[in-house]
């Protein structure tokens, strides 16, 4: 039986390239193509439900839909479904369908393909819901062609931002290889892919908004950062989104450089359950001993914004500038700290950074100097990404480690909900009565504005305690060939190709 | 015959032995396969699902059990991260790096024999000390780094390729065969440098023997001397290196896939590797276990017939 299947998934994706109509532009012409440099291949699925990786999601961005869909400002407009209605209790939502919404293989989107991807992505039909605000979805009715209705298990204002993400795109229900088969209904269609090499897309023609400008996206899998510069150089690539500083340097002056932020919050995150780290103090401590102006300038020659709390400045509506400004660097109050809870000669820390990301190693090591002055004697100890994955962020077996943690929706329980004390990915083991009192009333809140005031709550909490040292979202530089425009920052970790554009030739 | 049977059974222990090591390591090792799927949505219970779905729970002589059987009825299994079949995955990279590889030791063979015949032959003129300078520096320059230099020289300087612009063997065999010179060439320069290197001096001590003097006063020019006599007895250890060699630039070729972004067998085991998709790594781990051991065979069947004396030996 397994052979079987086996057989079908691979005749599948032998012809894929047939089977979906609809996405033509083999012989487009050179200027309406454009390749674009990713570091990893899309490792977990092409199921956009069992999309894990930032990298995968960015590029899968492009393919798939959910009813809603974020822009470029953070504001969610409608894709798949035209418009919703909330009921009085906010427990149930009635989306209406858009008209002429068609997947890549050119079958119209029916009710029934919505309430299929809404029950698999709630963990009804098998898999365990990759985001727990999935499992709110308690039941899905169809109430006729273009209308779904999606009952709540509890109200939660921020319900529609949950589906605007890639994780709840829509997909045919008659697709039972999505694991291998993508097939979605966004701007562009994944027509190839070749392992470890490029993943290829195409305008889809029946898109129903504004189609794409470029006949065709090939994504190319560049894992060696210092080959990318070259590689940008010689011409076999037209752009490359996460560049560093002297990356950009070494570019000449066929390149547009656009500067935006990572939307990341960079933090010496504390495990906060480990001596001496669990004295506020000693936390408080640290916060004092790190200079992260200076980080800033040693790492990125100054570019990047300093934050002082689990909320990055994209996130304006509840972005709190002032705690930013919280900790100064202070050596006498923070050795005076120090003395308080009982280490007035210091102690030794160790700081976990994945070794993959360079950025984060050094801004560990200008760390590890900065808190010499107070007496920590703190040494990096570099891990393979999944040995941190299985160590430092599941076992939580660390005492600080070095990391960009980002949003994958667009409200604030995106990066607050984790440092609720009985939150599974607490991997701080940051823990405050006042904090969960907050949430856990958070997230029964309906009213937009009292639901920001109590966020904003959170993060103060989170920067007077010192849960963790916050350093910076770190500035990220897109560069794209002068021949082409149009690209747009998200408050999201998305590359939208859809908007990007030949530059006609004069 | 029996010969043949020997080094069967040598070649099938060693690739059991690898295999094993190779499962061992994985089992040894930090990380896990099913916390890389989840990344940071990964919980307890979430990994605990997976771990059984993907039948890691299992044992470890059960899955080596397993996973032997299946690979011995060629049945590599399924990718954890791209779920199609490995077997599918490798067959698209394997001529990838048997082409470089090839290609590789072509250039090896090409640069080096020429070369170290011509510097031997004419070893106290002015080019060929010259060239003991220049060979010196390439054996001193690691692969990477001539394929860093090589890459500003004929990308940057020349323009004679462009960097990073790898084309598929499926879709254009002349544009693929043209970008993989280079990176065959950043493999093969160093090794020539050694090869050549010591067929000088395999030939300039075989000269200074009794049997040339003999060849010399029955009245043999030189290049008759060189050529049926030195030469014969030169190259025996010259193909001993050259079955290290191809051994070496099989492994060594995963370094220049790096730097030149070609998508063979090194990239894809590097990445499998730091993703734990075990049956991805394993197979090709046992693959290129599988090609070392076939090398040398093939060395230990050239042998006797190169030199009669290892024929009559064996026997």
């Amino acid at each position: 039986m397994k052979r079987v299947v086996l057989l079908i998934a691979c005749v599948c994706a032998l012809t894929l390239p047939v089977a979906l109509c609809g996405c033509g532009g083999d012989k487009a012409e050179k200027s309406s193509q454009i390749v674009v440099g990713i570091a990893q291949d899309l490792e977990d699925s092409l199921d956009p439900h069992k999309a894990v990786a930032a990298g995968t999601k960015e590029v899968l961005f492009n393919v798939y839909e959910g009813l809603l869909k974020p822009d470029s400002r953070g504001n969610l407009i409608p894709a798949v479904a035209e418009s919703y209605e909330v009921s009085d209790d906010g427990m149930a939502y009635t989306f209406h369908l858009r008209n002429g919404v068609t997947f890549h293989n050119g079958n119209k989107v029916t009710a029934e393909d919505v309430k299929y991807s809404l029950l698999k992505i709630a963990g009804k039909t098998g898999d365990t819901p990759m985001i727990p605000a999935y499992a709110l979805i308690d039941e899905v009715t169809v109430e006729d062609a273009q209308t779904v209705c999606i009952s709540l298990s509890e109200a939660d204002v921020d319900f529609p931002a949950y589906l605007a993400m890639v994780n709840a795109a829509i997909i045919p229900a008659d697709n039972t290889t999505p694991d291998t088969v993508p097939i979605g209904t966004g701007p562009f269609c994944l027509t190839s892919r070749t392992v470890q090499d490029n993943i290829l897309l195409t305008r889809y023609e029946d898109y129903w908004g504004t189609k794409a400008y470029l006949s065709q996206v090939k994504f190319r899998i560049v894992p060696e950062i210092d080959t990318v510069v070259m590689n940008l150089r010689g011409g076999s690539l037209d752009m490359y989104a996460h560049l560093t500083t002297d990356q950009v340097a070494q570019l000449g002056n066929d390149f547009q450089i656009l500067e935006g932020t990572m939307n990341l919050v960079q933090a010496l995150y504390l495990n906060n359950a480990v001596k001496p780290l669990d004295d506020v103090r000693v936390r408080q401590a640290l916060c004092y001993a790190v200079d992260r102006k200076n980080i800033l300038e040693l790492t990125s020659e100054g570019k990047g914004t300093i934050i002082g709390s689990s909320m990055f400045p994209a996130f304006s509506k509840y972005y709190m500038p002032e705690l930013s400004r919280y900790y100064t660097r202070d050596i006498p109050k923070a050795k005076e700290l120090l003395k308080q809870a009982g280490y007035p000669d210091g102690f030794s820390l160790t700081i976990t950074v994945p070794s993959n990301y360079q950025p984060h190693i050094n801004t560990a090591q200008v760390i590890v100097e900065q808190l010499k002055d107070i007496g920590v004697n703190a040494d990096i100890k570099l891990v393979e990404w999944n040995t941190w994955l299985s160590d430092t962020y599941m076992g939580r077996n660390y005492e600080s480690t070095v990391i960009g943690v980002d949003a994958s929706y667009l409200t604030g329980r995106a990066l607050l909900e984790r440092f609720y004390s009985k939150a599974d990915d607490n991997f701080t083991n940051f823990s405050d009565p006042a904090y969960d009192a907050l949430y856990e009333k958070v997230i029964t809140l309906t009213d937009e504005d009292e639901k920001t005031d109590c966020y904003k709550a959170m993060e103060e909490i989170l920067t007077k305690d010192a849960a963790n040292v916050y350093i910076q979202d770190m500035a990220e530089f897109v560069a794209l060939r002068n021949n082409y425009e149009g690209y747009e920052f998200y408050p999201l970790y998305v590359l939208d190709m859809s908007k990007i554009k030949p530059v006609q030739a004069e | 015959m029996k010969y043949l049977v020997r080094k069967l059974i040598t070649m099938i222990v060693t690739v059991l032995m690898v295999s094993l090591f190779v499962f061992i390591a994985f089992s040894v090792i930090p990380g896990d396969p099913a916390v890389g799927m989840l990344g940071t949505t990964a919980t307890e219970e979430k990994v605990e699902i997976l771990r059984e779905q993907m039948g890691l729970n299992r044992p470890l002589p059960v899955r080596f059990a397993f996973w032997m059987r299946d690979f011995f009825f060629g049945d590599m299994g399924l990718s954890y991260s791209y779920h199609i079949p490995v077997k599918q995955m490798l067959a698209d990279k394997l001529p990838i790096t048997l082409t470089l590889t090839g290609l590789s030791f072509l250039l090896i063979v090409l640069l080096s024999i020429p070369l170290g015949i011509l510097t031997s032959k004419y070893y106290d003129r002015f080019f060929a000390k010259a060239f003991d300078v220049v060979n010196q520096l390439f054996m001193a320059i690691p692969p990477f780094f001539i394929g860093i230099l090589l890459t500003y020289l004929f990308g940057m300087l020349l323009h004679a390729f462009t960097p990073g612009n790898y084309v598929s063997y499926e879709t254009d065999p002349a544009a693929f065969f043209a970008y993989m010179f280079v990176p065959a060439l950043s493999v093969a320069l160093p090794k020539a440098a050694m090869n050549m290197r010591l067929l000088k001096s395999e030939i300039l001590s075989e000269a200074k023997l009794d049997y040339v003097r003999t060849a010399y006063s029955r009245g043999n020019a030189t290049d008759q001397v060189l050529y049926r006599h030195v030469l014969r007895n030169a190259l025996l250890p010259v193909v001993t290196f050259l079955g290290m060699t191809l051994t070496d630039i099989v492994a060594g070729s995963i370094v220049i896939e790096q730097v030149f972004s070609i998508p063979g067998f090194g990239r894809l085991l590097i990445t499998s590797i730091s993703n734990r998709d075990y049956p991805v790594a394993q197979a090709i781990i046992a693959i290129i276990a599988m090609l070392v051991v076939l090398i040398n065979f093939l060395v230990d069947v050239i042998y006797p017939i190169i030199d009669p004396r290892v024929r009559k030996h064996a026997q």
